[in-house]
């Protein structure tokens, strides 16, 4: 017999999934919906079953999991393989019902209207069309609010009797509402589609292109032109030589085609891409690299200074030492962005009363990744201090004496005796400590934003930029917004941390 | 005799450096509290800020007094900000508070089954998930924006420019706190839940009332590491958050230093304001954390 938590856990979601299931097959999702509909089985098989009990407790977790790192994960691989970006946005029947959706004014038929005001508060109108070929005949809405965005409405077949009472609005009553009235598309019957063309008139709107379902090419009803999907570059292109342009011509919006490894190979191929990722690559390495180095000898040293048992207020000390982990990072790198401002930065202030020097810090590359790694320094060094003092607690005071008894000094001591013995413990933190700084996104993104810019490089690419933020800049700070680049750098980046993390776990030995 | 005078100069050798560098990693930080407190947002001046240069104008603007500015040509306006940094403090404590409850929810029960049960590929699930977990959010955004706006369209509350919306992505990364519970599970012995067994107990109330408890520690150290790496996420939140009333600290803060408009004052009054309570909680849990930390996490 089902417990209480276990009806609740398995019904509740359920019946979301269900309602989710129904909203989106009415949405026009059926795989999705089916999708769902299955979620929700597995819900209810999972918490209901007593052979899955080990997956009533895996079961959330894992969900949150799929859902927002390993569908993230193999989405952004799928679109490395295409040329998803803001010139190939839409998806291919997205852009088929583009064109179907163009319409042109035909001008040789003009349908008058009336506007009549049957409500108050706001204005509810009644439009009746005047039919061109049948006088006596309207078509008439039904009462409506005049739209502030694009709608369709439908209209009925009336004679002049059932026209409302009052009196049509004049000219001068109309112009006002002329924004709501081009907003309005009304539907006559047969589906025709009337637009307001003027003051006095509608007129009917006529679809720009004849679709062929076949190869789902379309024909121009005005021109003839006929154009074709290009499934290799996302345009659809002129067939053949016209007045529009030679064939091969881009017409429309472009959808994502599947580009196959050319985000891949033009990494490789293309200079104005090829130049800079490199650059972006090597100092990626050496940022996360010497991150790691110079916190760790600043950490270390701390670390060996405060296990001297001899010395007062260790306490204080590391509890003072401490603080720049404990402080938010996105506070402390905002802080040093405007301390090492070139103009109002209190550094250049103190540097300049002191030597007279003025350093531009956000505009010359040296001195940029300079400051980046003294910054990470600085937020880097009591993680480091934590760990080293937490594993050289652990080393046996006994193995000291020994060598004492020979006369050595303590740095002898600390090279020959302490290092190999801390090290093993510590080379996997080290490990971790690269792969966490290899992606550090928000000390670059806030500190330089990447700058200051390379020259000659065909997306945006700055010279203190690591890959994440390389990758960031591409995908939503850059006009282009070349979402499969940004994609197969983001799949590059992802085996690389991997492969490390991997290497790291084996070490360890899970 | 001259043993102990060495000793005593290398003690203030010692001293020496530390407090030196303690100094150094503290100006900062003093900087700033000082930038607050003083007029206008250039540089100039006392470090302890008096007379003429000293006002709260920043720290009105912050919690959203009005005060008046005088301006260049004499008149003088009264300034607002539309968006108190209170409201920013607000929702990065609600969005980072809930998620980070919510994360322990999932986290905590998959280690669970990790630690306690066996089922098929149990290792190997463990380490994928480790390495899965490597994959940085800011490369997946372009995935999370377009799984937003697909619930979006069918549930508002949890689309792009929500908090619900923003805390969902949130739940994803579980990875190294289920690793962190589960060697905590590992060291509580086994036997106190087989002997409540006997006594009749269910698997799910040998793990209510018996693991849970002994767990407290565990539990603090995931929710404090989660809720200060959720405080600083700003890559996510800078996407999913449209709106400037829905904005979170990071994102929040980030936007008084543009290099066109660059409000140094408002934006110290800020790094203090929401700076120090986060400062003080993480140093209030220190002895907590640090074993936690030692034992494998990294902070993000």
């Amino acid at each position: 017999m089902p417990r209480p938590l276990q009806l609740l856990l398995a019904i509740l979601p359920g019946l979301a999934l269900l309602y989710l299931s129904t909203l989106l097959y009415l949405g026009g999702r059926p795989l999705l919906a089916l999708a769902a509909l299955g979620f929700a089985c597995l819900t209810a098989i999972v918490y209901l079953r007593p052979r899955a009990y080990t997956w009533r407790y895996l079961f959330p977790g894992l969900v949150g999991f799929g859902l927002f790192v390993i569908f993230p994960l193999a989405y952004t691989v799928g679109i490395s393989f295409t040329n998803y970006s803001s010139a190939n946005l839409l998806r291919f029947p997205q852009v088929v019902s583009y064109f179907q959706n163009e319409t042109y004014l035909a001008a040789d038929i003009k349908f008058p209207f009336r506007l009549y005001r049957t409500g108050g508060e706001p204005a509810v109108h009644r439009i009746a069309l005047v039919d061109p070929r049948e006088p006596g005949r309207f078509h008439l809405t039904e009462p409506l609010v005049l739209p502030d965005q694009a709608q369709t409405v439908d209209t009925t077949v009336v004679d002049a009797e059932a026209l409302p009472a009052s009196q049509p609005l004049g000219l001068r009553e109309i112009i006002p509402l002329r924004a709501g009235l081009q907003n309005l598309t009304l539907r006559l019957p047969g589906g025709k589609l009337v637009t307001n063309t003027g003051l006095r008139d509608f007129g009917p709107r006529l679809p720009l292109w004849e679709h062929n379902p076949a190869d789902d090419s379309f024909v121009n009803t005005r021109t003839g032109e006929h154009i074709r999907p290009d499934r290799e570059t996302g345009r659809y292109v002129l067939a053949a030589d016209g007045p529009a342009g030679p064939a091969g011509t881009p017409v429309g919006p472009g959808f994502r085609a599947w580009t196959g490894l050319d985000n891949y190979t033009r990494v490789l191929t293309d200079k104005g891409i090829q130049g800079p990722f490199l650059r972006i690559f090597a100092w990626t390495v050496v940022f996360a690299l010497g991150s790691v180095a110079c916190s760790l000898a600043v950490g270390m040293i701390l670390a060996v200074l405060l296990e001297w048992k001899e010395l007062p207020f260790r306490k204080v000390y590391r509890t003072l030492l401490v603080l720049p982990y404990a402080v938010p990072a996105f506070i402390s790198i905002l802080i040093f962005k405007g301390l090492f401002n070139q103009n109002f930065g209190e550094i250049n202030l103190i540097l300049d009363s002191l030597f007279g020097l003025r350093p531009e810090w956000f505009a010359d590359p040296l001195l940029a990744k300079l400051m980046i790694l003294l910054v990470n320094t600085w937020l880097g060094f009591p993680y480091m201090m934590i760990v080293c003092t937490g594993i050289l607690q652990s080393v046996p005071d006994t193995i000291y004496e020994a060598s004492a008894i020979d006369g050595s000094n303590a740095v002898h001591d600390f090279f020959k005796l302490t290092l190999p013995l801390i090290w093993k413990p510590l080379f996997p933190l080290l490990v971790a400590s690269f792969a966490f700084n290899f992606n550090n996104f928000l000390l670059i993104y806030l500190l330089t934003g990447g700058g200051p810019d390379m020259v000659g490089a065909s997306t945006v690419a700055g010279q203190t930029d690591i890959l994440v933020s390389y990758t960031f800049r591409i995908a939503f700070r850059d006009s282009a917004q070349n979402f499969g680049y940004a994609s197969a750098i983001a799949t590059v980046i992802f085996l690389i941390v991997a492969l490390l993390s991997w290497w790291n776990l084996k070490n360890q030995k899970v | 005799m001259k043993a102990s005078t060495t000793r005593r100069l290398k003690l203030a050798a010692a001293h020496c450096f530390l407090i030196g560098f303690i100094a150094l990693i503290l100006f900062p930080f003093l900087m700033v509290v000082a930038i607050s407190f003083r007029k206008g947002n250039f540089a100039l001046g006392a470090l302890i800020p008096t007379g003429d240069d000293f006002s709260l104008e920043h720290w009105k603007y912050v919690l959203g007094i009005p005060y008046e500015e005088i301006m260049g040509d004499g008149t003088v306006r009264t300034v607002q900000a539309t968006t108190p940094v209170l409201v920013w403090f607000w929702n990065s404590l609600k969005v980072a508070s809930t998620a980070s409850a919510l994360i322990i929810l999932l986290s905590g029960t998959a280690a669970y089954a990790f630690a306690r049960m066996q089922f098929f590929a149990k290792t190997t699930l463990l380490k994928s998930l480790l390495i899965l977990q490597v994959f940085p959010m800011v490369l997946a955004l372009v995935a999370l924006y377009a799984l937003l706006q697909l619930i979006g369209t069918y549930v508002p509350a949890l689309g792009l420019n929500t908090h619900p919306g923003l805390m969902l992505t949130y739940l994803g990364g579980i990875a190294i706190y289920i690793w962190m519970i589960k060697g905590y599970f590992d060291t509580i012995p086994v036997s106190i839940e087989e002997s409540a067994k006997i006594d009749g107990a269910t698997h799910f109330q040998a793990f209510v009332r018996i693991l849970l408890p002994m767990s407290a520690p565990i539990f603090a150290v995931v929710f404090i590491l989660s809720f200060i790496s959720l405080i600083s996420e700003y890559p996510v939140a800078s996407v999913v958050l449209q709106t400037e009333d829905r904005w979170t600290l990071a994102v929040g803060a980030q936007s008084f230093l543009y290099e066109q408009n660059f409000l140094w004052g408002k934006f110290a009054a800020t790094a203090v304001l929401s700076g120090l309570p986060i400062t003080a909680m993480f140093l209030f849990c220190q002895k907590f954390l640090i074993s936690g930390l030692t034992s494998g996490g990294v902070k993000e």
